[in-house]
């Protein structure tokens, strides 16, 4: 996890790293262009947003009630639902659901939440061989990586690194096979897990959202492996967060008409899929058993503090999509499960604000993320809620603190503030009267290393505002 | 146990116990009420302007359609259509009564199996439960005469639909499916071909469902 130091390495590593530029380029404006012509296609996306966040809000000020109600109706449809309050609890049930059906391999959908309890290498560790089904998570795990965006996994990846994962790993297909196009890569995943599809003992998927009205886990694909992992194997599981409930098929639907739009801005994901419970005495297909791990990880401790607006959040990455750090960087140097925004709120929460100190200052406080956030999270407030609570705690580095001293001591005492002000705008716009800017400055050099700062122009924002107010009144 | 701390935890966040008997009656109000939110206008059409938005967005979304008169044209407009696509002319058909009741032997060249998909199927028939025009979107729920696996398998995917099945909204085809009872295991909403962009944010249709997605629609019976 990440302490100032790392992150600002991080992110200076990857602002240098050419490939990965190249792909934050290619990335970012899609999605921010896919977004905005599908809201403008729906007049009523606002009002949507509305819905959405009181659907969740109202979910969430009865999530004990909207829980028991849910659970009741898995189980009357024949599920199981574990509850599981930490990571470790969640990782041994599962891994106890896979011994029990003697599972050797277990294909999996992709899941934020599986990602979460590190449960790959947990059963990998216990001898049960987890195969990702969704195209970006596989490659990232043939790679040995974690994915760098919440529903785009391999966003930071370019075709030839697909190409030289590909021959790396599959050594059974000919070694001078031509990849002509990027469909080619296509092909050879789809068939490579056709066979892991068919011969898989347990398939895991997450949940989009969980409806306590029917007992229904809902998840969301583009490519139909989430659908091929829950119903060709013989044992199913859902893995989830306790927060994902909302009360009824009505509210779900309102969500999912935010949900594609925001993420992607497709008017709805190709494959949107409500499971309840096993396969019926009647049905010709579908799993025998049904289970529903129910994971806490410290969510429970977000209700009635400052972040429980976070637990809205329906996972669709616009924040992330439309934040200049993030598209600068990219989700790896945030080293954090989730990045982003959304992350950078979650994280602390999760893991301890001790241990991700960086994430909550990874912002420019720009608003984006909060514009764009289809249930209206408040990101840039929470972020400095974590912010306030690091300089209680002096988790924030000396030389910030000392800054934050300084200014604190000049903004209590107004007319110094201004006359400091007013003394550093008039002598700098003086000194910089020739060229209008700067290329160096003492004490500010990090700033002046890569760019020029402005000279003022005439007076402080103070005296301005004053003189404007005094030729409004004449 | 773990729910207890769970919920305990959760109702001393929400600074309260559990929720009172009036409350938990009203909540358990609104979940046997399910009321609709917003339905966007364009979920409220009649039914001619249904079917026509309803097609524009399937292909919007990389699908295809053909708009049939009669039950009887069906065969035709298969074998048709997998000639186009240089397609074998084999199918496997769910085994649901709508489909069954098709005189396929107006096209006698196609060779049928029916029940559920087997890996080596190339095309399959099923039918849809309802449309859905906002969106351009199938509803296809799982029972003995509609397998899950002939909607993913294949990678031609041919989804017959009768046009009266076409509504504005989901909230409609929710209602109807509600009317016949409790949820099927799994009702899978379909918005065109299988596809990934996860290969440098570039969409390839076919990821691990169908790669094509034609649907026919039907206006009249046999």
């Amino acid at each position: 996890m990440q302490n100032n130091g790392a992150f600002q390495e991080n992110a200076k590593r990857a602002m240098a790293d050419a490939g990965l530029q190249q792909a934050m380029h290619r990335a970012g404006p899609h999605f921010v262009a896919r977004r905005t012509a599908a809201v403008a296609r729906l007049p009523e996306f606002e009002a949507l947003r509305e819905a959405g966040k009181e659907i969740r809000n109202h979910a969430i000020a009865n999530l004990d009630f909207y829980l028991e109600t849910y659970a009741a109706a898995v189980e009357a449809s024949g599920g199981v639902v574990h509850w599981c309050a930490t990571a470790e609890e969640a990782r041994q049930e599962i891994l106890s659901i896979c011994r029990k059906a003697g599972a050797k391999t277990v294909t999996k959908g992709k899941s934020m939440v599986s990602e979460e309890i590190g449960l790959n290498e947990y059963l990998a560790a216990h001898a049960v061989t987890p195969v990702e089904t969704d195209l970006g998570e596989y490659i990232l795990q043939l790679r040995e990586e974690g994915p760098s965006h919440i529903i785009a996994p391999a966003l930071h990846l370019g075709r030839a690194q697909w190409e030289e994962s590909f021959r790396k790993s599959h050594t059974d297909l000919p070694k001078d096979r031509v990849f002509r196009e990027r469909r080619d890569i296509l092909t050879e995943a789809r068939g490579k897990l056709r066979e892991k599809f068919l011969a898989a003992d347990v398939g895991i998927t997450g949940a989009n959202f969980l409806i306590a009205e029917t007992g229904s886990s809902v998840i969301v694909t583009n490519e139909g492996n989430g659908d091929l992992t829950q119903t060709l194997p013989r044992v199913h599981i859902v893995l989830t967060g306790i927060e994902k409930v909302v009360p009824t098929i009505e509210d779900t639907l309102t969500l999912l008409r935010l949900l594609a739009r925001s993420a992607t801005g497709q008017e709805m994901s190709v494959y949107t899929t409500f499971s309840t419970g096993p396969r019926r005495a009647e049905d010709p297909d579908g799993p025998h058993e049904y289970h529903v791990v129910l994971l806490d990880n410290g969510r429970s401790g977000m209700v009635g503090t400052e972040f429980q607006d976070m637990l809205r959040c329906i996972r669709c990455a616009a924040c992330m999509n439309h934040c200049p750090v993030y598209t600068a960087i990219g989700g790896h140097a945030y080293d954090s499960v989730y990045p982003g925004p959304m992350g950078s709120v979650l994280t602390p929460m999760l893991v301890g604000v001790e241990n991700a100190a960086a994430l909550p200052n990874a912002s420019t406080f720009c608003g984006k993320c909060e514009s764009v956030c289809p249930v209206k999270i408040p990101l840039p407030n929470l972020m400095r809620h974590w912010r306030e609570r690091e300089f209680e705690r002096h988790l924030t580095p000396p030389l910030a603190r000392y800054g934050l001293g300084l200014w604190a001591y000049f903004a209590r005492r107004p007319t110094l503030y201004r006359l400091a002000t007013r003394a550093a705008a008039v002598s700098l716009g003086w000194l910089g009267r020739g060229r209008g800017h700067f290329g160096r400055l003492p004490f500010v050099g990090a700033w002046t290393r890569t760019r020029d700062f402005p000279a003022p122009q005439g007076d402080t924002f103070f005296a301005q505002y004053a003189a404007r107010q005094r030729e409004a009144r004449k | 146990m773990s729910r207890d701390s769970i919920l305990g935890a959760i109702r001393r966040g929400l600074k309260r116990g559990a929720l009172p008997a009036d409350q938990k009656a009203m909540l358990a109000g609104r979940l046997a009420a399910h009321p609709r939110q917003i339905v966007p206008a364009r979920g409220m059409l009649p039914l001619e302007e249904r079917v026509t938005l309803f097609a524009q967005f399937i292909e919007r979304e990389f699908g295809t359609v053909a708009r049939l008169g009669r039950l009887d044209e069906v065969p035709g407009a298969i074998a048709a259509y997998l000639a186009e696509q240089n397609l074998p002319p084999a199918l496997a058909v769910s085994l649901h009564p709508l489909l069954q009741s098709i005189p396929f032997e107006h096209a006698a060249q196609l060779r049928l199996r029916f029940g559920t998909t087997l890996p080596s199927d190339e095309v399959c028939l099923t039918q849809a439960f309802a449309g859905i025009a906002e969106t351009g979107t199938l509803l296809m729920p799982s029972g003995p005469t509609r397998p899950t696996s002939n909607n993913l398998l294949p990678d031609n995917a041919i989804v017959l639909i009768e046009a009266v099945r076409i509504f504005g909204c989901y909230e409609e085809a929710f209602d109807l499916l509600r009317a016949q009872g409790a949820m099927p295991r799994n009702v899978m909403l379909i918005t065109g071909p299988s596809r990934s962009a996860d290969i440098e944010q570039t969409l390839e249709l076919g990821a691990h469902g169908p790669r094509r997605l034609h649907v026919l629609i039907v206006d009249g019976a046999a």
